[in-house]
């Protein structure tokens, strides 16, 4: 039953709920997306927007307890990876779905050399011989850009550089080419040159691999630049859901639109930097009605009182707002009839 | 609901990865150059430490001599430890340090003789083999299960840690050394050897109780970095990320405690003996021969001083080296 649409990976309907001492935290609630072969999705929201939920979802590494995942599916090139025995979904972890995380600086074993923990992959997946594998990570730390990868292939991460940490990651995540790759706000803990270096390395390798991409992040910059659709996270919802250019010129919610505002214009250097108002909800207490409600410019009554419908807005863009209509219209987007 | 007690901050060390973050944050220039220091770190500081340096250099000395004193001696004057002369008994018997058979000055017995005219330092460095050796392999049997017990169950958490844990609380609340007599008396072998083999298993049975808690701490702390999430995050199977990724993370805490496990059970083993449950005779160890000693110890001091001086300084020895190394792998202590 493979999806003939070219369909990698199809999320369904997905719940992720965590059980705290202050009652159910509902991080993902009811999220759906699908992501084609070679695109790249965004993912962008505040913190706590249940972005990294999603993604640990999607290869079943969310905590538990206390977190479950309650319902959904997750199927991944036609099979529900929600359903695997463990040990399949094993192979399928850093095989067919690598994952970047988001600090370099804590994500390598400070134990372990650089070397070793690159073969533990490919011995792992790929059935490479010592000889095999220290070469296949020798190679993948040149082609990520480490100098004098045979040199320092040998090394212990604390005498790499965060940026090269980075680097190692990557060519850990890409060294059995896997046909997913989940970068968890791969940028954020590093500075800006490095952030660039690391992005257009990405770019690079997807491009030659061939390799789909979920990147998550709470940069809309990096979003512009790398992807070919964008998910708009709020409160474990999706808020947004869009190509790409189109969110970014006619976005069809406030939120997006908050975002969109927030972000610095180096051509106006003496305006003041917009913010949304007020704080993102307590997860664990949501009241009825909007999440987003409390913050909105466009909030009425009826959004404290009932849950936003999901509005198709046209064929792949989507928004979760009682006004969705009128906000794409005003930036200059024409609905489709419903 | 009861939660396991968290072992003291004092006792954890930590050579975890935020100790090479803030040691590339420190000197951001020779992060590079300074290469894996880690231990050469540890070891510069312990070379500071002149206690430690002092225990370590008593240690090895102790050991070496112990492990070739006999031999060295069974070929310089010609008898094994349990050697009793029998030509002349009434003046070899229970001779006083360095004096001959005519009461002139001799080195034939620098530490003079036992009660049935056994050169008493042969036999105190024939007992320091035993004691050592227990002491080691009782430690290695704690390392073995302590380490694993308590790395699974700090991994695996909830409720496997949970009866895993209270497991240890029960075998904790038990009065150890009542358990070990009971042991060795109720199993009570006949050979030397055979008691000697039971005492490693009492000794080791209960020794790795403090590890596996300390292990478990740390593991507790270490599971939820990020690194092992990546780990799970590439498939690595569970046990693979306990035993490969996260114990040698360990390490540091767990030198420091085996040092400190080795004095314990030398102290333990030599209780044991002094009332008679531990090594038997024709073997020794510092124990045994104080059991002796103390028999005469109005009359011939010596007999009794002697083993247990050895063992006193053995003991300090190790305890300073203990606390040496827990110094040197202390990542707060990584400024002075």
């Amino acid at each position: 039953m493979t999806s003939s649409d070219g369909n990698l990976l199809e999320v369904k309907n997905l719940r992720t709920h965590f059980d705290t001492e202050d009652g159910v935290v509902k991080a993902v609630d009811d999220i759906s997306f699908q992501l084609k072969r070679g695109e790249t999705l965004g993912i962008v929201g505040e913190s706590g927007s249940g972005k990294s939920v999603t993604n640990l979802s999607i290869i079943r590494l969310v905590p538990d307890p206390p977190g479950k995942i309650v319902s959904g599916e997750v199927i991944f090139n036609g099979s529900d990876l929600l359903l695997l025995p463990n040990d399949a979904i094993r192979k399928i972890r850093g095989r067919r779905i690598a994952m970047i995380f988001q600090d370099p600086m804590t994500s390598l074993n400070p134990f372990m050399k650089i070397s070793k923990q690159l073969m533990e992959m490919t011995q792992l997946h790929l059935g490479h011989s010592k000889a095999q594998a220290y070469d296949h990570a020798v190679r993948m730390l040149e082609t990520v850009g480490i100098p004098d990868a045979r040199g320092r292939a040998d090394s212990y991460p604390h005498e790499f550089s965060g940026g090269m940490r980075q680097r190692v990651m990557i060519a850990m995540a890409l060294s059995c080419e896997p046909e997913l790759l989940i970068a968890d706000e791969p940028t954020t803990a590093l500075d800006v040159t490095i952030q660039a270096q690391i992005l257009e390395l990405i770019k690079k390798l997807k491009r030659e691999t061939g390799t789909s991409v979920i990147l998550i992040t709470h940069d809309l910059g990096v979003v512009a630049g790398m992807t070919d659709h964008v998910i708009v996270m709020y409160a474990g919802k999706i808020f947004e859901q869009a190509r790409t250019a189109e969110l970014f010129s006619t976005p069809g919610n406030p939120y997006t639109k908050g975002l969109l505002r927030s972000v610095p214009d180096p051509t106006d250097e003496q305006g003041k930097l917009y913010q949304i108002p007020g704080l993102p909800p307590d997860m664990a207490h949501l009241k009825p009605g909007c999440p987003f409600a409390a913050r909105c410019d466009y909030a009425q009554d009826i959004c404290r009182r009932e849950f936003p419908p999901f509005v198709k807005l046209n064929q792949d863009h989507h928004s979760l707002c009682h006004f969705a209509r009128e906000v794409y219209t005003e930036s200059g987007g024409t609905p489709v009839e419903a | 609901m009861s939660t396991e007690k968290e072992p003291e901050p004092d006792d954890l060390v930590h050579i975890g990865p935020e100790m090479a973050v803030a040691e590339a944050d420190l000197h951001p220039d020779d992060a590079f150059v300074r290469g894996t220091s880690l231990w050469r770190d540890a070891w510069r500081r312990l070379l500071k430490n002149k206690l430690a340096v002092f225990g370590l250099v008593v240690v090895i000395v102790v050991t070496i001599a112990s492990i070739i004193g006999p031999t060295v001696i069974q070929h310089t004057f010609g008898f094994t430890p349990d050697y009793i002369p029998t030509h002349d008994q009434k003046l070899t018997k229970s001779m006083p340090p360095f004096k001959g058979p005519n009461n002139e000055f001799s080195w034939l017995h620098p530490m003079g003789t036992d009660n049935a005219g056994r050169d008493q330092l042969a036999r105190v460095l024939q007992g320091g083999q035993i004691s050592i050796f227990v002491a080691m392999v009782s430690t290695l049997v704690s390392l073995l299960i302590g380490v694993s017990y308590g790395a699974i169950a700090g991994y695996l958490g909830g409720r496997i840690d949970n009866v895993m844990m209270r497991l240890v609380d029960v075998l904790y609340s038990l009065p150890y050394v009542i358990v070990v007599i009971v042991l060795l008396s109720m199993f009570r072998s006949q050979t030397p050897r055979g008691q000697l083999t039971l005492l490693f298993i009492a000794l080791g049975s209960v020794s790795w109780l403090t590890m596996a808690r300390i292990v478990r701490g740390q593991i507790l702390s270490l599971k939820n970095q990020e690194f092992v999430l990546a780990a799970r995050a590439t498939g690595v199977s569970t046990s693979r990320i306990i035993f490969r990724h996260l114990v040698p993370n360990t390490l540091g805490p767990v030198i420091v405690y085996a040092t400190l496990t080795i004095p314990q059970i030398m102290l333990t083993e030599a209780f044991l003996s002094f009332l008679g449950f531990g090594v038997q005779p024709p073997l020794a160890s510092w124990g045994s021969l104080a059991a002796d000693g103390v028999q005469n110890i109005a009359i011939f001091p010596w007999q009794l001083i002697f083993p247990g001086a050895t063992m006193a300084l053995t003991l300090f020895s190790l305890n300073f080296l203990g606390d040496g190394l827990r110094d040197a792998l202390d990542p707060q202590m990584r400024t002075v």
